[in-house]
């Protein structure tokens, strides 16, 4: 019983206040995702922030974060993200939390 | 920047909130620093606030705290595939003046922490990320760097209120980074619908609240629970899972919410109910093994950032207070007696800890994160007998009642085996003592 659902609709609910291209997350070595056989962030991360790309590596768009953090702990093994928070006042602004 | 503080508090959640008004309320110059561009604007909480950490702190919070519903009800649910076993707690007896269990949106609760801690002097800055910890040569802990220009601002101690993620006291070498098994992801939204229908789905009157805490099918084998909470004018439904499961899994934690909110048996609770918030947290699960070192040479570490969380009694926010205000309480001890914030001085802290529920509760419990993770069966192989045998028990079909235990014992034996019923039972046993 898994239904599709576009986590897109879900994150559109949200009020972000967004640095522009300055990404507070990046991924060190595309290099590395190549090589990475689980890719876990693709498919952990609550707000699908990476995806896999057509090199076979892992493409990473920071708008929609919720600065969960898992990310970072699903790939602490490889340690091929280097995840901060954003600046003060930027970023997920929930409203209700 | 020139000025110095008696106490910095870096973040402006339950455990930080509840040391800064601590400390300010004791006249102690404190500041309070948060990323968020306002109090709760980073804070995610399912949930449940139990009042009576917050009371020892702020004990007439009740006046104007905005709570959502007293709780009454209590609800446990093991999901089958279409159906669930649960046990129901109420009682008219939580309808008193002083509530111990209230449903609360963690906004409102920390914009009015936020005032609370302005009435009594404290100074809370937002908007303001705290990038690093300042150290003197000898490693001491003198104030923290932020991200504004001259962004340094000095301290005689530090509490570090930075929520699980605890990006400074690892930045630090304080705490090493929280192992897969030791965190759960959990999502969330918020459901906005007519409170009427709010009180006749569940039973209640204006002000009363349920709350569903869940298990079973729904976290797809993963270690996991999930919750249905109602508050005023909306539904919280969340469900989360260990990391490590996520992991290893191919379940994303949206499509796992998705499947929850469709459930048979949870989709006429929420039918009809506007989303307005989709929220995702990691929450400490590590239990008493996954503590850090608490308190160093003009530091300490409180709340998730200490991985304070109660998994098996669902107690986060209150062990969060408990450790800010045990901290704070430190700080205005040493102050009194003249006495620095050396790492020695500051083991009062962990003292206090020890002595109290936090420690003594996560303590308790030191076996059970272990037994979860290596035990699956716990989340897979046990809802699905326990909900067979419940709809085969309550099914009349002339199959007489000897023939129907024999068949279900048949199916748990079949299952684990006899040995494996018989380990699982012992396991349980050693989870909880």
């Amino acid at each position: 019983m898994s239904i599709m659902v576009k986590v897109e609709e879900k994150l559109y609910q949200n009020r972000y206040i967004v640095d522009e291209s300055r990404p507070h997350i990046q991924i060190k070595s595309a290099e590395a995702c190549q090589t990475c056989e689980k890719q876990a962030c693709t498919f952990c991360c609550p707000a699908a922030c990476y995806s896999r790309n057509e090199t076979g590596g892992v493409t990473l768009v920071t708008d929609g974060c919720l600065e969960c953090g898992t990310c970072r702990v699903v790939c602490q093994d490889k340690g091929n993200i280097a995840w901060d928070y954003p600046r003060g006042g930027y970023g997920i602004s929930y409203k209700f939390g | 920047m020139v000025e110095k503080f008696d106490a910095i508090v870096i973040g402006a959640g339950p455990s930080g909130n509840a040391a800064t008004y601590t400390l300010a309320k004791q006249g102690l110059k404190v500041l309070q620093l948060e990323r968020g561009e306002y109090p709760g604007a980073k804070n995610v909480q399912g949930g449940i606030m139990y009042a009576h950490e917050l009371e020892k702190i702020i004990p007439d919070f009740r006046d104007d705290c905005p709570t959502e519903r007293h709780i009454i009800e209590q609800r446990v649910w093991l999901l089958g595939d279409d159906n669930y076993v649960g046990t129901n707690y109420r009682s008219e007896a939580f309808n008193t003046d002083r509530p111990n269990r209230y449903t609360i949106i963690r906004a409102n609760i920390d914009k009015w922490w936020g005032e609370q801690i302005r009435k009594v002097g404290g100074l809370q800055i937002c908007e303001t990320t705290v990038t690093e910890l300042i150290r003197d040569p000898s490693g001491k802990v003198t104030g923290v760097r932020t991200d504004r220009e001259g962004g340094e601002i000095h301290a005689d101690v530090v509490i570090m209120a930075d929520g699980v993620n605890a990006l400074l006291a690892k930045r630090a070498g304080l705490q090493a980074e929280a192992a897969p098994e030791n965190v759960a992801l959990a999502v969330k939204e918020i459901l906005f619908i007519d409170p009427e229908l709010i009180q006749q789905r569940f039973g209640i009157k204006e002000d009363e609240g349920v709350v569903i805490e869940i298990m079973g099918k729904v976290t797809k084998g993963m270690v996991g629970t999930a919750f249905l909470y109602t508050n005023k004018e909306s539904l919280t439904i969340g469900i989360g899972c260990l990391i490590s499961d996520f992991k290893n899994g191919d379940c994303p934690p949206y499509r796992m919410l998705e499947d929850l909110k469709n459930h048979p048996v949870i989709k006429p609770l929420i039918e009809g109910a506007e989303m307005k918030e989709y929220a995702a947290h990691m929450i400490p699960e590590g239990g008493y093994k996954a503590v850090p070192q608490l308190y160093g040479d003009g530091w300490m570490v409180v709340g998730d950032a200490a991985h304070f969380n109660n998994a098996a009694h669902r107690e986060g926010s209150n062990l969060a207070m408990a450790s800010g205000r045990m901290a704070a309480e430190t700080v205005i001890e040493l102050k009194a007696a003249g006495k620095g914030y050396s790492a020695s001085n500051l083991a009062a802290y962990k003292k206090k800890l020890d002595d109290s529920f936090v420690m003594k509760d996560l303590k308790k419990y030191r076996e059970l994160p272990g037994i979860m993770h290596g035990n699956k069966q716990f989340f897979g192989a046990y809802p699905d007998e326990i909900t067979a045998a419940a709809h085969n028990w309550f099914t009349v079909d002339s199959v007489d009642k000897k023939t129907k235990e024999k068949a279900i014992m048949k199916a748990f034996v079949k299952r684990r085996s006899v040995m494996g019923l018989v380990g699982d039972a012992i396991k349980l046993v050693r989870a909880v003592r």
